[in-house]
């Protein structure tokens, strides 16, 4: 039986962490994510795993590195100026293959910026924050449920791909608190083995190495159109996407994460009074769903559509390129932490879409 | 026939790619001796730095990860949590260890972490080509500092064994050489040492090797060991710092 909760997001998406079996944790304390390591501390050792609050958040992340080549479910978690800092070792866990959970509850920036929601780390998440020619999976939940859903079973998908799994939220979504249903305890037991790892009994042809290092350039290229393909097969297979009202709409409102579901909400006043809206919401945003955004281009109905996101503009590049550009795209967003209301929304589409 | 000498069992065979006189291959055989002492077969995973010794998951012959410059400390900290039983090393050059990861290794001995770390102090950078190290001595020259490392410009070295000696972390910090035969056997039992402390849960074990690179310090071998035996080990001297 599923168990109900009410929870703050941070807190939630840790459960799930330790639900989904995540036994390691390395982190540094940054609002407004400071409750998952807070949670972490005590809850991991309840079920026999380790916490460590790091000396920063390279260590961390290189903990995390450590940890999930040695076999282990591990996580860290951060807002913006540290998942900054998590990008080099980042590259390097993806160089390796390793499969691991990163959170970022992102706040509003550049540089120290504030500590309020914001959505402008879009680019660094999806595009490759760090060096050389990365994908991670990135989840962007709109709701507590949502980031229990998605992080219980992403340890099994980051395991599946040997990657890391990029919780994408943002400090609204951490701060608020909202009913769950938080699924049972996984079984170890059941896990995929992990034939590569290092789990320490390797001598002569068993011994496993993690590394990045390929010296060869004909080794490097090789390893990467490996890992290409394997970004191939995950956008193949885990691509998610929430449409809403679609099927008729003339003005399509496209958003995620907690804005996605604020924008739905002014779906629903646009449908009161009378404009046809709709609604197209990435739960993934690498893999983009590119082919729920084709169809969208495609739609003879489909008048004009509006990108609302917490940042000065970096989601609405991708709905333009995979809109292949056959329908105008407004761009509505605000930046610094502030938040628009569904309201604000309406206002912007009857002011500037009709 | 008895067999009096032979490769460690924790060494491949794989030749190695160090320079002439280069004070790598002695240490790794020193690890490669001290794991075998320890009976580490079966549980042991070693983590490579970034700089000359970069492929030594080549060389040691057991599991190894290789970590990003200076995140050795780490890496093993994350590898020694998920699974305490086994035994987890790092080996770390100067510049790797006192300089880029200075955060990592004060906080792994701070922590007191139960591993071993290997600090080759050679006083240089060498897998870059020569630069100025935290531990280059004053008056050394180096890429970087062409007239010789000079105080006032370049700052002072780093004597990290001393730094780490002040926390109570640490249940082992010691300092060797690898310059002539007696300093081998010596730091031969340090390093023995400071897997044994592991072995037994005795917590967080250092050993610093002072090591010549004939290479960057334009050097011959020869000229290189009595750089260690003398200026080196008059500024960095050798000895046990902490004991628990
Ligand atoms: C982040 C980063 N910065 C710089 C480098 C380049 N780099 C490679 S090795 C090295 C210095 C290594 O020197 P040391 O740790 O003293 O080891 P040695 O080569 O002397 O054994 C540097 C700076 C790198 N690989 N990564
Ligand atoms: S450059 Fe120096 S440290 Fe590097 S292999 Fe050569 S002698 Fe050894």
């Amino acid at each position: 039986m599923a168990e109900k909760k009410l929870m703050k997001g941070n807190e939630a998406i840790a459960e799930a962490a330790i639900r989904g079996g995540c036994r390691f944790y390395a982190g540094y304390p940054i609002t407004p994510q400071n409750e998952i390591p807070e949670y972490m501390s005590w809850r991991l050792n309840e079920v026999g795993g380790h916490f460590v609050q790091a000396e920063s958040e390279i260590a961390a992340i290189n903990m995390v590195y450590g940890s999930a080549g040695a076999g282990g479910r591990a996580m860290t978690s951060s807002s913006s100026p540290g998942i900054s800092l998590k990008q080099e070792g980042i590259s390097y866990i993806c160089g390796a293959e390793l499969p691991c959970v990163i959170v970022n509850m992102v706040r509003s920036g550049p540089g120290l910026g504030g500590i309020q929601p914001a959505q402008c780390d879009y680019f660094q998440a999806v595009k490759g924050g760090g060096h050389g020619d990365y994908r991670m999976l990135v989840y962007a939940p709109n709701s507590v449920q949502e980031c229990v859903n998605l992080m219980y079973d992403a340890y099994d998908k980051a395991e599946k791909y040997r990657l890391p799994v990029m919780m994408l939220g943002d400090g609204m979504l951490g701060q608020i608190m909202e009913a769950v249903e938080l699924p049972p305890m996984k079984d170890p037991k059941t896990f995929p083995k992990k034939p590569w790892a290092t789990t320490g009994e390797g001598i002569g042809k068993t011994r496993r190495i993690i590394n990045s290092l390929y010296i060869v350039p004909d080794e490097l290229e090789a390893m990467n159109k490996k890992l290409q393909k394997v970004y191939d097969e995950m956008a193949a297979n885990e691509t998610m996407v929430e449409e809403y009202k679609l099927d008729d709409a003339e003005i399509v409102l496209t958003a995620y994460g907690t804005v996605g579901r604020i924008v739905k909400s002014s779906v629903d006043l646009l449908r009161e009074k009378g404009i046809k809206a709709g609604l197209i919401r990435p739960i993934t945003v690498y893999p983009f769903p590119k082919d729920a955004f084709k169809r969208v281009g495609e739609m003879p109905c489909v008048k004009e559509i509006v990108a609302v996101e917490l940042s000065t503009g970096q989601y609405i590049e991708d709905v333009k390129l995979y809109t292949e550009c056959r329908k105008p795209v407004k761009f509505y967003g605000r930046s610094g932490g502030n938040v628009m209301s569904p309201e604000d929304v309406v206002d912007f589409v009857l002011k500037e879409v009709k | 026939m008895s067999i009096v000498f032979q490769k460690p069992k924790f060494l491949t065979d794989a030749p190695t790619h160090y320079c002439p006189g280069c004070s790598h291959g002695i240490v790794h055989r020193l690890v490669a001796e001290a794991l075998e002492a320890v009976g580490a077969e079966g549980h042991v995973v070693g983590v490579a730095p970034v700089g000359c010794a970069v492929f030594a998951y080549n060389y040691f012959n057991c599991d190894m990860q290789e970590a990003a410059h200076g995140r050795a400390p780490a890496v093993a900290t994350g590898i020694k949590y998920t699974n305490p039983d086994n035994i987890v090393f790092a080996y770390q050059g100067d510049g790797d260890l006192a300089s880029i990861g200075l955060a990592e290794i004060v906080h792994a001995a701070a922590r007191g972490v139960n591993i071993t770390v290997i600090f080759i102090n050679n006083a240089i950078y060498g897998m870059t080509g020569g630069q100025m190290a935290p531990t280059t001595l004053l008056g050394q020259k180096a890429t970087t500092c062409i007239y010789g490392r000079d105080a006032m410009l370049n700052g002072n070295p780093i004597k990290v064994s001393e730094m780490l000696a002040t926390l109570d972390g640490p249940s082992y910090v010691e300092r060797v050489s690898v310059a002539d035969v007696p300093n081998i056997k010596k730091a031969k039992k340090a390093i023995e040492k400071a897997f044994r402390n592991q072995a037994e849960g005795k917590g967080f074990s250092f050993v610093e090797v002072l090591c010549a690179c004939p290479t960057n310090w334009h050097m011959t071998p020869l000229q290189a060991v009595e750089y260690v035996k003398g200026d080196m080990t008059k500024i960095f001297p050798l000895g046990v710092f902490k004991e628990v």
